[in-house]
């Protein structure tokens, strides 16, 4: 057991009972820091697998700006201490209990009986993890996909637009 | 020396716990945070595969981490939107149980 492995397993360790917080804790802005958590440990997870620019934008895009706009948005509403509603289906609780390990066990179950790829991965060399990598992932980005990286910055103007005309209403006016 | 079965099967138990957050639960700020859980099992197999790629062909293999880039940009705009929509919803009925959002109507 190598001492990557050790640090595999206790932080998929970390990452799947941040996510059991996430969904059960009673509190909203609990649930979000458990989920920054478990994302933080992804990020971690990046890193091990040399992909030091993606673990950078998790953190900075999902823990730092998702999250925060998560929490501005339970502190504005007051979520944090709603109470938990009658179900309006009092069998879909343990429905959704029986459908998860159904998924569960499938997945886990196509992912061995396919033919395996039997890939060690190992910790990524100092030149994965330095500017050299990362000059090429862009020259990539910016040849191969270029389209696609142009196409995301209409959808990212068309949600701005979106989430401004659809919070302010009343001053745009609906005829 | 970690196997990438492993983090594939990583994915797999975060992605169905995601999904079961999306079904147990009523609060829909919780469902969009399970929804960003999903999102992120998949960005986690993507990367994954991709470097499990490059240590077998022993040259970089950056396309994996182009998707996830995309991916994360796609997130943001879903959640910005769904985020103005719970607002605007939480404004006009009062609350934000996801069992009274059963009408298009404001």
């Amino acid at each position: 057991m190598t001492s990557e492995l050790i640090v595999f397993l206790v932080l998929s360790l970390v990452a799947i009972s941040s996510a059991f917080g996430m969904l059960f804790s009673r509190n909203a802005v609990y649930s979000a820091l458990f989920l920054v958590l478990n994302f933080v440990t992804v990020a971690v997870f990046y890193l091990m697998l040399g992909a030091p620019f993606i673990a950078m934008s998790q953190i900075t895009v999902y823990a730092g700006a998702i999250m925060v706009l998560f929490l501005f948005v339970i502190m504005l509403l007051g979520a944090e201490s709603l109470v938990p509603l009658p179900q309006a289906m009092p069998w879909q609780r343990p429905l959704a209990f029986i459908l998860a390990a159904i998924l569960a066990v499938e997945s886990v179950y196509l992912i061995f009986a396919r033919s395996r790829l039997n890939t060690v991965i190992t910790a990524p060399d100092a030149a994965t993890n330095s500017m050299e990598g990362l000059r090429d992932m862009a020259m990539i980005l910016f040849d191969q996909f270029l389209l696609p990286f142009e196409i995301t910055s209409i959808l990212l103007l068309v949600a701005m637009v979106g989430a401004i005309v659809l919070t302010n209403r009343e001053k745009v006016g609906h005829k | 020396m970690v196997p990438v079965d492993y983090y594939v099967i990583l994915s797999a138990i975060l992605f169905t716990l995601g999904a079961l957050g999306v079904l147990i639960r009523r609060n829909p700020l919780i469902i969009f945070m399970s929804i960003e859980l999903m999102l992120n099992a998949g960005n986690l197999a993507f990367v994954a595969f991709g470097r499990s790629y490059e240590v077998a062909g022993g040259q970089p293999f950056y396309t994996g981490q182009i998707f996830v880039f995309f991916v994360i940009a796609v997130a943001a705009a879903e959640v910005a939107v769904g985020l103005a929509l719970i607002v605007e919803i939480f404004k006009t009925k009062k609350n934000i149980n996801v069992d009274e959002m059963n009408s298009l109507k404001g």
